[in-house]
């Protein structure tokens, strides 16, 4: 049997839902969020070079690694803003993080 | 079964997995080495379907930098992670419901789609051969067709990606930078523009008086 583009898109949906779910089950630990996020990213980086790779068109490369960049910079800024809630705060619950409300 | 295909399964099994023990895992510095793994399993995955610079980048950029700095902040911060653990098992039947939702209807998509005929590609991409979109082993590898098109046909994407990583350098730098009081540090400007009448003072001593004060 052949692998075919069905079935790594079949892996990249599932690691999709796991991040998502990461996300529901994690709602205190925003740094468990992050690392959820970045597993969505890498889902759609797996569609992005199957795309490329089974239609021929380097295109789809070219936009997985610009999505590695922005994925690189937004995990570089969470965790700075992390760093920074927590020497403001002490503590890293999102749950918490209602001052703006008040 | 090919050793392509054994190496498949085999990658996508362990970043499934990992996948899983990243949501689930009870400490986040496992959570961290698990994300590891599942990013070296699939950039296997990637050099399986031909992609062998952006599965050397996965492993550099991902598991080098960002891997790290994930395992750098949960180290340093110092927090009780079991408490933030409560409510996982209340969230559980909701989440695992969309999750398995999403997956579902994910596949669903994939189950009926279908590339292009020969025929199909050769109208959406009228200058190219069927054959020439597989790899073909006396052309360009992947790195250098990358380039190739990099530096011409989305040179504007790639200055874009360079300036959002200067951004995002600078935005991490302002965000955690902070002035500490008390820290004894070298002012150029204070050392250049002193002035021998504000350090030095002459004082006549006579014999025998010292210095009085």
């Amino acid at each position: 049997m052949t692998i075919g583009l069905g079935a790594y898109l079949t892996v990249a949906a599932i690691l999709f839902a796991i991040g998502m779910a990461g996300i529901f089950l994690n709602r205190k630990n925003v740094i468990v969020i992050l690392m959820s996020i970045e597993l969505m990213l890498l889902a759609v980086n797996i569609n992005l070079v199957a795309f490329a790779q089974f239609l021929g068109d380097l295109a789809g490369q070219v936009f997985a690694f610009m999505v590695l960049t922005v994925a690189a910079a937004e995990a570089a800024i969470g965790l700075a803003i992390l760093v920074a809630y927590f020497r403001n705060r002490g503590d890293i619950a999102v749950e918490d993080a209602n001052l703006m409300k008040h | 079964m090919t050793i392509g295909t054994v190496a498949f399964f085999i990658f996508s099994a362990a970043a499934i997995l990992s996948g899983l023990m990243v949501v689930s895992s009870r400490n986040p510095v496992h959570s961290v080495l698990f994300l590891i793994c599942a990013f070296i399993s699939a950039s296997g995955l990637f050099v399986l379907m031909g992609a062998e610079y952006l599965a050397m980048v996965l492993v550099v950029v991902y598991v080098g930098a960002v891997a790290v700095l994930f395992l750098f902040v949960v180290m340093m911060l110092d927090v009780d992670f079991v408490e933030l653990k409560q409510g996982f098992l209340n969230y559980l039947p909701f989440g695992g419901l969309l999750a398995l939702a999403v997956v579902v209807e994910l596949i669903l998509v994939v189950a009926v789609w279908a590339l292009p005929s020969d025929a199909e590609l050769a109208r959406a991409y009228p200058f190219m051969k069927a054959s020439e979109t597989v790899a073909d082993p006396a052309g360009p590898n992947n790195i250098e067709a990358l380039g190739l098109i990099l530096y011409t046909d989305y040179i504007h994407l790639f200055q874009i990606a360079g300036m959002i990583l200067l951004i995002a350098m600078i935005g991490a730098i302002v965000l955690t930078f902070r002035v500490r009081a008390g820290v004894r540090k070298q002012d150029a400007g204070v050392q250049i523009g002193r002035k021998r009448k504000d350090a030095v003072q002459v004082v006549k001593v006579r014999t025998g008086e010292g210095i009085p004060g």
